[in-house]
């Protein structure tokens, strides 16, 4: 029987051997099209933003709608740069995570914190300091602005790398170290792959979160300081100004141009690569759909240009390092004895780290007087905006967990609403914002309460697509056999339905709150022309000290938001999820 | 055969599994072993003895707590160049292609692409792997999966092979056909190693293949028994050599418990430190139901083994043990017989069953009593859970004393004998 099947696979080989162009076929004009307009666009891009800032003065931004292609492919590409510095954070920081004990000591609290920190109130810091180093030139801005987008998409995925490294299946590792290969090749042969589907993940949730803060962190302004850099976002705060709101309808096809071709030409290939490195699927498993995946798999004139490449990656990866490798030999008593007294060192040196920082913050604060009171203050304003986030998500729920479940239920919608959802939650609601300021304008709503809705717009999202995906994972035998037995209405809800997608929606609902605590940051304070519209809160306390550039407050307000954050998911949403995994038994 | 080279020698060798706090507890208890040129030996005995612990400190994975390990007269401190390992789980890197997962070895050796392309292709076409170079593990059943193990194994010219329960994740056929693969290169000689190590629970496929078996007895795992093998290739199962062989060890394996009901347990630990196995109600009722209607209480294991298509006689045994611990059935050698009280258990329908299951649970386990007598003197009848698996790790190891409770609990619902919240952790009375 062998033999036989042998002989299939070689005919089917050969065919495909046969059938694979040596010529240029269709495919390949459309991948070399699609690889010539990257190159223009980098060109292009890189004329732009290496300028003084002398000349960004004379040269302000227009509302021309012939500008506005150029404005999103600057802030495409801010995006870009963030997401490969996050990379290289990721890759580097997340490794010495992973690998030194003594480092893990310090980086994992360090991004569990960053992580609920709302990355908004850096912005301040960030600018100054960039400033600073680049002095007259519009790089500085620039890259104060990627470190801004940088700051609200590398911290998960540091974190997803990290704990890839350290779940690492144990036959695999075995194999490895008995095989001897080096560090650098285990590296990139199983713990980067292995790391892979997760990071992907990462990405997105990254990408989708942070074109919000590349539209805020473009028109920055710190005290006197006011930097416009060319792109959607002050194409966005140029047209409020001026009360233009055919301008902000521009922008707002504009952002959705662009994210649309950046998840077809760039997500949706890379995830549909990524789908080999899952553990434990089967072939038939596999479904993620990308044209232009199919398009640079099939064509020939790319494999020639990624060729050289790939003969790079092998060369590097053959590179003999000098070093001596640990995990080959036993640990002595000596070396054993060495790495206590060095734990009880780097502890020591930590806990005097916290205590310096600790002291000189209080001073800090001191100084710019800060008293009991003001914290005391900032803390009520906080408790306003928790309550404001709390109610929303609970609004957002009663709508979509509902509206969800129905589609989920409904394969075909899913086909087409999953992804719109997705978009929707990518879309960076700020766009949005303006059509909200005139309504409450013309209208003279309460701005404490109508000004709230806009925290939420960009981040509900999160619960339906999360909802939808819970949906669609929940067994269909289940589903049959709540049918069987009649299970109907309410009881089908609180019996069957709801316990089984809990641990997702608990996903949704706490980053819809993160989101939302970082939106309060410019939701609770928005301008139409001349009108300033504010609610009460945290979020528009920490943007009111950044406009008259009082950085004490904004340390205070960040500090104390910060805190807000992380207790209610550490005491709230993971013991929420904790539960409700053990419940169905998701892990 | 004995004046051979060793290839392997392990001398008085320990292995403490270190605790969080309190003492040690011992994995393996003064280990001796030589492994000689042109052999296999096979490493037999029940899950959790530390067959694997003793593979993998050899292999150099693991580091010992004491004694010596050589390989080729060098003392091992790690993985060593020539030693190959085959793993249970296959462990291929599900991204690699059939290629370039035979090729991870000679990477790591840096062998230049071309000869490592050329020696990697020769062990997939050795092996009986040619045509399916750039298939994706996940593509392959698990058989074929198992041939890519070996043909990374295989290329990088070792000299030693260590194999680990190799064909236990297998199909019965699909196992059959590999092994004999194996067995064929081995005989023909056309492989570079000079001898194979292997670990199994399964009492045949030892038999089969090895020619010598290190019978491994349980806590702490020890070698118990020494058995030379001179039946010559291609062995055959129904050979009357064969079959009295197989039937030997089953009774080697069960003799240290042939002394009933004094003795506690065959299996590590005593009182509420036994390791309690993972063997449900639903399999100990069905032994003992095939045991009563087809055998009319009395049986030869290694035939009930073959008419329940066990796998070699492993699994067969543990359950076997497990009913010997309820005192429903006593093992004498090679022989299995329900007890009076199994008997009982037998004729009894849904609810005389769970009663006498209640009795014996309470009376026989341990643990199973400390729980119950703990919530019979506490007012409000509960207990956390955390309270017993604290008592326990001080005989086991963490693994095997979530395992045990898991059992005990499992149990325990079934009888009735007491109720457990896995939300909140805790034993209750109902």
């Amino acid at each position: 029987m062998r033999p036989t099947l042998n002989k299939i696979l070689k005919t089917r080989v050969s065919a495909f051997l046969k059938q694979s162009k040596f010529f240029p076929n269709s495919y390949d004009f459309i991948a070399l099209l699609l690889f010539m307009t990257l190159l223009a666009l980098i060109a292009i891009n890189a004329e732009s933003i290496h300028q003084p800032i002398a000349k960004l003065e004379t040269n302000p931004i227009t509302l021309s709608i012939y500008n506005l292609p150029r404005y999103a492919l600057n802030t495409t590409f801010r995006m870009f740069a963030a997401i490969i510095l996050s990379l290289i954070f990721t890759f580097t920081v997340a490794t010495l995570a992973a690998k030194s004990k003594r480092a893990e000591k310090l980086i994992i609290p360090a991004l569990d914190i960053l992580q609920s920190v709302p990355v908004l109130g850096f912005l301040t810091f960030t600018v100054t300091f960039f400033m600073g180093l680049f002095p007259g030139n519009q790089i500085g801005v620039e890259i104060a602005s990627i470190f801004a987008v940088f700051t609200a998409q590398a911290w998960n995925m540091a974190f997803s790398f990290y704990q890839s490294l350290r779940t690492v299946p144990q036959d695999l590792r075995e194999s490895s170290a008995q095989f001897r290969l080096n560090a650098w090749q285990k590296f990139w042969n199983l713990e980067v792959p292995f790391a892979i589907p997760g990071l992907v993940w990462n990405i997105m949730m990254s990408m989708s979160g942070s074109w919000f803060f590349v539209v805020a962190s473009e028109a920055i302004s710190v005290g006197n300081t006011q930097i416009s850099l060319p792109g959607i976002g002050s194409w966005l705060g140029l047209a409020i100004q001026q009360k233009d709101l055919a301008a902000v309808l521009w922008a707002t096809l504009a952002m959705a141009i662009v994210i649309i071709l950046y998840d077809q030409i760039i997500f949706r290939p890379i995830v549909a690569w990524s789908e080999r490195f899952n553990m434990g699927q089967t072939a038939s498993q596999l479904q993620a759909k990308s044209w232009v995946y199919t398009v640079i798999k099939k064509t020939s004139v790319l494999a020639m240009i990624t060729k050289p490449l790939k003969k790079l990656g092998n060369v590097l990866l053959d590179i003999k390092w000098p070093f001596k490798e640990k995990g080959f030999h036993y640990v002595s008593e000596q070396e054993i004895r060495t790495n206590k007294i060095l734990d009880i060192l780097w502890l020591t040196l930590l806990s005097l780290f916290v205590a310096c920082s600790l002291v000189f913050l209080i001073w800090y604060l001191h100084m710019g007087g800060i008293n009991a009171k003001a914290i005391i203050d900032v803390t009520v304003l906080g408790a306003i905006t928790l309550l404001r986030v709390m109610i929303l998500v609970l609004l957002a729920s009663l709508i979509w967990v509902p509206v969800g479940v129905l589609v989920g239920l409904r394969p075909s919608l899913v086909a087409w609403l999953q992804p719109v959802a997705q978009f929707l939650a990518a879309f960076p609601a700020n766009i949005l914002f303006p059509f909200a300021v005139v309504v409450i304008v013309k209208y003279k709503l309460n701005p404490d309460i109508w000004l709230s809705p806009l925290m939420i717009l960009g981040t509900q999202w999160y619960i339906f697509f999360n909802v939808i995906a819970g949906v669609s994972a929940f067994p269909n035998d289940l589903k049959e056999a709540a049918n069987i037995y009649q299970v109907r209405s309410w009881t089908w809800w609180r019996e069957v339905i709801l316990p089984g997608i809990l641990p997702y929606y608990i996903t949704g609902a706490l980053t819809a709150t993160g989101g939302s605590w970082n939106a309060s940051i410019i939701a609770e304070i928005v301008r139409w022309g001349n009108t300033t519209l504010q609610a009460h809160g945290l979020g528009a306390y920490i943007t009111t000290a950044t406009i008259a550039g009082e950085i004490h407050k904004v340390v205070l307000g960040v500090g104390i938001m910060s805190v807000f954050v992380i207790v209610i998911n550490k005491f709230f949403w993971r013991r929420l999820y904790t539960y409700s995994a053990n419940l169905t038994g998701l892990d | 055969m004995a004046k051979q080279n060793p290839i392997v020698e392990v001398k008085n060798l320990n292995h403490n599994y270190r605790k969080g706090s309190g003492g040690d507890f011992l994995v393996l208890d003064n280990i001796n072993l030589t492994l000689y040129e042109d052999e296999i030996v096979c490493l037999l005995g029940r899950s959790g003895a530390g067959k694997s612990t003793l593979l993998r400190s050899i292999s150099g994975l693991i580091q010992p707590t004491e004694g010596s390990i050589t390989v080729q007269n060098l003392p091992v401190t790690g993985p060593r160049e020539g030693v190959a390992m085959v793993f249970q789980s296959f462990a291929l890197f599900p991204w690699l292609t059939v290629l370039e997962n035979v090729e991870i070895g000679l990477k790591a050796q840096y062998i230049a692409p071309e000869e490592r392309h050329r020696r990697a292709i020769n062990a997939i076409d050795l092996i009986g792997l040619d045509g399916y170079e750039s298939a994706f593990p996940r593509e392959l059943s698990g058989g074929m999966q198992q041939r890519v193990g070996l043909a990374r194994a295989l290329v990088i010219k070792p000299y030693l092979l260590l194999m680990d329960e190799p064909f236990s994740e297998l199909d019965v056929l699909t196992a059959e056909i590999l092994r004999a693969d194996l067995l064929d290169l081995w005989i023909e000689g056309r492989l570079t190693i000079k001898s194979i190590l292997m670990v199994t629970h399964n009492i045949e496929e030892a038999v089969l293949m090895a020619d010598r078996i290190l019978l491994f007895g349980s806590n702490p795992g020890h070698i118990k028994d020494e058995i030379k093998i001179s039946i010559p290739y291609p062995r055959n199962r129904l050979s009357p050599e064969f079959r009295s062989l197989v039937d030997d060890i089953y009774e080697k394996m069960t003799s240290q418990s042939t002394p009933l009901p004094s003795k506690d347990t065959v299996f590590p630990g005593t009182g509420i430190g036994i390791v309690l196995p993972n063997v449900s109600t639903n399999i100990l009722q069905g032994l003992v139901e095939t045991l009563d209607q087809n055998y009319h209480g009395q049986a030869d294991l290694p035939k009930l083994s073959e008419s329940l298509n066990a796998d070699g006689g492993g699994e067969i045994l543990q359950i076997a043990e497990t009913l010997q611990l309820f005192r429903f059935c006593e093992l004498d050698g090679a022989d299995i017989r329900l007890t009076k009280k199994g008997l009982e258990f037998a004729a009894g329908d849904i609810d005389q069953r769970k009663k006498l299951f209640k009795e014996h649970l309470n009376t026989y386990i341990p643990l199973a009593a400390r729980i119950r007598s703990i919530l019979d003197e506490r007012r409000d009848h509960i207990a956390p859970m955390s309270r017993f698996r604290d008592e326990i790790e001080d005989y086991m190891p963490e693994m095997s004393a979530e395992n045990t409770l898991k059992t005990v609990i499992g149990w325990a619902r079934y009888a009735e004998l007491f109720a457990y919240n896995e939300q909140t952790e805790k034993f209750y009375l109902e």
